[in-house]
C-alpha cells in the first residue's frame, strides 16, 4: 500500500508541474491565481498522502487542515485586491 | 475497505489529471476555471474519502471528513471569488468568431 501512496504523489507532483507551466506563461494576474489555487488542492491531497507514507497521519492531517484554510483565505485576499477594472 | 480506498484515490486522480488537461488546453480564462473549478474539488473530496476509508473509524478519519466538508463548501466560493473579479475587471470572454458576447459589468438583457 506504500507503493500505491508514493505512485499517486509522484503523479500529483507531476500534474502541479503541469500546472505551474501556466502560472509562469499564463496570460494576465487571473490565470496565474487559478494556477495557485489548484496547486494549493494537489499540494493538500500530496500532504495528506505524505502522512500515510511515513505513518504520522495524526501530524499530518492537521498541517492539511491549515493548508486548506490558508488557501482559502490567500485566494479570496487575492482575488479581493486584483478586483479593478483595467487590471486583466 | 482497502480496494474501495484504492478506487475512491484512483478516481480522484483522473479528475485531478482531467483538471490539469482542461487548464492547459482551453482557450481563454472562463473555459479554465470551468474545467479547475469542478474538476478540482471532485478530485480532492474523492482523494481525500478514500484516504479516510483506509484509515478506518478514528479521529484522524473524522479530521480528515472534516476538511473534505471544508473544501466542499470552500472551494466554489474562492472559483465564485476569482470569476466575479476577473468579470468586473473586464476580463472577456472567448467566442469562436471572436465578436463579443457582452461587455463587461453591463446588465444582462432578454
Amino acid at each position: 500500500m506504500e507503493d500505491f501512496f508514493l505512485t499517486i504523489s509522484l503523479v500529483l507532483g507531476f500534474f502541479v508541474l503541469l500546472c505551474l507551466y501556466r502560472v509562469v506563461r499564463g496570460p494576465g494576474v487571473f490565470n496565474r491565481m487559478i494556477g495557485g489555487s489548484v496547486i494549493g488542492t494537489k499540494t493538500m491531497v500530496i500532504l495528506a498522502l505524505m502522512g500515510f507514507l511515513y505513518k504520522r497521519v495524526d501530524m499530518f492531517v492537521d498541517i492539511c487542515l491549515v493548508y486548506a484554510l490558508l488557501n482559502f483565505i490567500a485566494t479570496l485576499a487575492a482575488a479581493k485586491y486584483f478586483q479593478r477594472k483595467g487590471a486583466k | 475497505m482497502s480496494v474501495l480506498a484504492v478506487v475512491f484515490i484512483l478516481s480522484g486522480t483522473f479528475f485531478f489529471f482531467t483538471a490539469t488537461v482542461g487548464f492547459l488546453r482551453f482557450p481563454d480564462f472562463y473555459s479554465r476555471m470551468h474545467a479547475t473549478g469542478k474538476s478540482d474539488t471532485l478530485g480532492a473530496l474523492l482523494s481525500l474519502i478514500g484516504l479516510a476509508l483506509y484509515n478506518g473509524f478514528s479521529l484522524v478519519s473524522i479530521k480528515v471528513l472534516f476538511i473534505v466538508l471544508f473544501i466542499f463548501i470552500t472551494s466554489p466560493t474562492a472559483t465564485h471569488a476569482i470569476l466575479r473579479a476577473a468579470f468586473d475587471s473586464e476580463v472577456t470572454p472567448w467566442t469562436k468568431d471572436g465578436k463579443i458576447v457582452r461587455e463587461a459589468g453591463e446588465e444582462k438583457t432578454g
